[in-house]
């Protein structure tokens, strides 16, 4: 009786466990049904390198190109921009703040991180976008501030938690025998932080960068708010013009497009190549994370067979 | 006596000039404190010595300012321009115009509760797989993992187009509170799991190794003495995925409709605070609302997130 009980509650909490690997089976198999048909029907490099969207069209034409690219040159843009001050920020709170600031600080990153996206936007309309405008719209006589500049400031303030609370983790997990070793050997307490503990942090910090990448090409409604959304191909020193994101363009158009017909299921298959690199990222990320620990483990004994 | 010189003295070389500006005192005690005094210089913030030095503390420093005044900046932004315009009209039952942030205010409390009626028991009840039942880690522990994992990652739109697909199209439900739960479940179950995981994990094992030398099974040890002392720890999580759920935009604007009202059933569709945010801002002629709605939501989440950081820390506390 007892042991049977036992049985079927370790069964209950089996199956519970499976509904996540279930979540994920479904998530992609009801994705890829029902965006790579529309993916086939346009023509798979049609899709994904063509130049020109113009779905309402009597000609209609799904390329994706410029929407591929507007991603990337945001993302990159917020790499640019919030990365250095994340992984700083996180070597501040790791090694260089002051008691009373960081217990001021810790909190605040982690209200960073569960504003919600509409706040960012709303903010990132009211004030980064007439700062761009008030900038520079008179000398390249921009039609708006709305651009992939106002998108890339957004988001990287946006991926400042995440990068922040990674880097941090790892940063405090670094051996203090090291840093008291360069601390011995003379270095002074930044050089020993800089040379020492960030370099044998390194895989960690890039899990975090790799991780705000991930964070800053799936964000949407922030920036639809303030990337202007434009259609147009672009090129990377156009970064005053406005861009559309793989992420805006489904929010955008999927509130007017009738269900089944080519222009949902193309904006579905956006979606699907959103998740392909959202998948390609998230491994990269497990790849980082997995060679800290394996390194971390073997360290000691390979440097012994070295010497 | 001789004050130790601050430019000169102490920052040349390491010990010599500190020893000598302190030596001037008197008494064995006026000495010691002297040469903490010194001391501190050394290695307090005068005493850096190199350019490169003072770069990278600069560095830092101006990176940790940045990331604190960004967020004050916002916050107080946002209070600002919102605060005068929040008026009890705002909070109007009914509303032909459809900015009251009434019913979008209901619409999120239902959704919250909805959301972790179906979220909390998969859960927890994974994380008690994963902590009690597979704590090494088999095949379908990692398996476990890896998709959580994927989950967390999964941008909300993603999860706001399977939601579409699946419960709107698939199943039937159309766009309505039933679809917008479900899809909010999946999108939280992932952060509410790692929390609850952690939390049965900071539980010590002599308390499973009392239950157990009492003679309980697996089962009871669980539910009558992890459980209730985790309870905290599980309660910090859960508020965390409220503060995501009362926060979430793009995973909802295609499974609850966008639309002004009370709900009226589970089948019905609605709009969440976040969403009526995002529609005000939209409409140039109500940026006042917008604002005010911002502000609301605003305290809504910083409240949610103290209140979440607070119970976290009473159950490291009781631990200890």
């Amino acid at each position: 009786m007892r042991i049977g009980r036992e049985r079927a509650m370790r069964f209950v909490f089996f199956t519970a466990a499976l509904t996540s690997v279930l979540a994920v089976a479904l998530i992609c198999v009801f994705l890829f049904a029902s965006g790579v048909p529309a993916m086939a029907e346009i023509g798979f490099l049609d899709f994904l390198l063509g130049t020109d969207w113009s779905p309402a069209d009597a000609e209609p034409s799904f390329g994706i190109l410029p929407m591929i690219l507007g991603s990337l040159y945001i993302t990159a843009g917020a790499v640019l921009l919030g990365v250095p001050i994340g992984i700083l920020t996180a070597v501040f709170m790791a090694r260089m703040c002051p008691k009373p600031l960081y217990r001021f600080l810790k909190p605040a990153v982690n209200l960073m991180a569960g504003i919600p996206s509409v706040i960012y936007g709303f903010f990132g309309m009211m004030v980064l976008v007439p700062l761009i405008y008030d900038t520079f719209g008179k000398t390249f006589r921009l039609p708006g501030g709305d651009s992939m500049l106002a998108a890339s400031a957004l988001l990287a303030i946006m991926i400042l938690p995440t990068v922040i609370s990674i880097a941090e983790t790892n940063l405090r997990s670094v051996p203090q025998e090291l840093y008291e070793g360069a601390v011995a050997l003379g270095a002074s307490h930044e050089r020993a932080v800089f040379k020492v503990v960030l370099p044998a942090a390194r895989s960690g910090v890039m899990a975090a960068v790799v991780l705000g990448i991930g964070r800053a090409i799936g964000e949407t409604m922030a920036v639809k708010m303030v990337a202007g959304n434009q259609t147009v191909l672009r090129a990377p020193y156009e970064f005053l013009r406005g861009a559309r994101t793989m992420t805006t363009n489904i929010v955008i158009e999927m509130g007017y497009v009738e269900q089944g017909s080519l222009h949902n299921g193309a904006l579905i298959a956006t979606g699907v190549v959103l998740f392909v690199f959202i998948l390609l990222i998230n491994s990269l990320f497990s790849v980082l994370n997995s060679g800290k620990e394996r390194r971390g483990r073997k360290k000691p004994a390979a440097e012994g067979a070295v010497v | 006596m001789q004050e130790p010189k601050k430019s000169s003295g102490c920052r040349q070389s390491r010990f010599a000039p500190g020893e000598a500006s302190c030596q001037g005192s008197k008494t064995g005690a006026e000495r010691c404190v002297a040469a903490r005094r010194c001391l501190r210089f050394e290695t307090g913030f005068l005493s850096r010595k190199k350019p490169a030095d003072w770069v990278r503390f600069a560095l830092v420093w101006g990176a940790g300012l940045i990331t604190a005044a960004v967020l004050l900046y916002l916050i107080v932004f946002i209070l600002i321009k919102g605060i005068p315009h929040i008026k009890p009209s705002l909070f109007a039952v009914t509303d032909p115009d459809k900015i009251s942030l009434f019913p979008p205010l209901v619409t999120t409390v239902v959704m919250v509760g909805l959301t972790l009626l179906i979220a909390v028991p998969f859960g927890v009840f994974t994380a008690i797989y994963m902590a009690e039942y597979a704590p090494r880690g088999g095949k379908p522990a990692r398996a476990v993992r890896m998709t959580a994992e994927t989950l967390s990652g999964i941008p909300s739109i993603v999860f706001g187009l399977f939601g579409y697909i699946f419960f709107a199209g698939v199943m039937g439900w159309g766009k309505s509170v039933m679809t917008g739960c479900f899809t909010l479940a999946i999108m939280s179950l992932p952060l509410i799991m790692r929390t609850t995981e952690e939390s049965l994990k900071a539980i010590p094992d002599a308390f499973r190794e009392g239950s157990f030398g009492l003679g309980a099974g697996r089962m009871r040890t669980v539910f009558r003495v992890i459980l209730p002392s985790a309870t905290p720890g599980i309660f910090a999580g859960v508020i965390l995925a409220v503060g995501r759920i009362v926060g979430e935009t793009a995973a909802l604007i295609f499974t609850i409709g966008d639309v002004f009202k009370l709900p009226d059933g589970l089948f019905s569709a609605g709009r969440t605070l976040a969403m009526h945010v995002l529609k005000l801002s939209g409409q140039g002629f109500n940026r006042n609302e917008a604002y005010a709605t911002a502000v609301v939501l605003l305290a809504l989440v910083i409240g949610i997130n103290a209140l979440s950081s607070r119970v976290e820390r009473r159950f490291l506390k009781k631990l200890m």
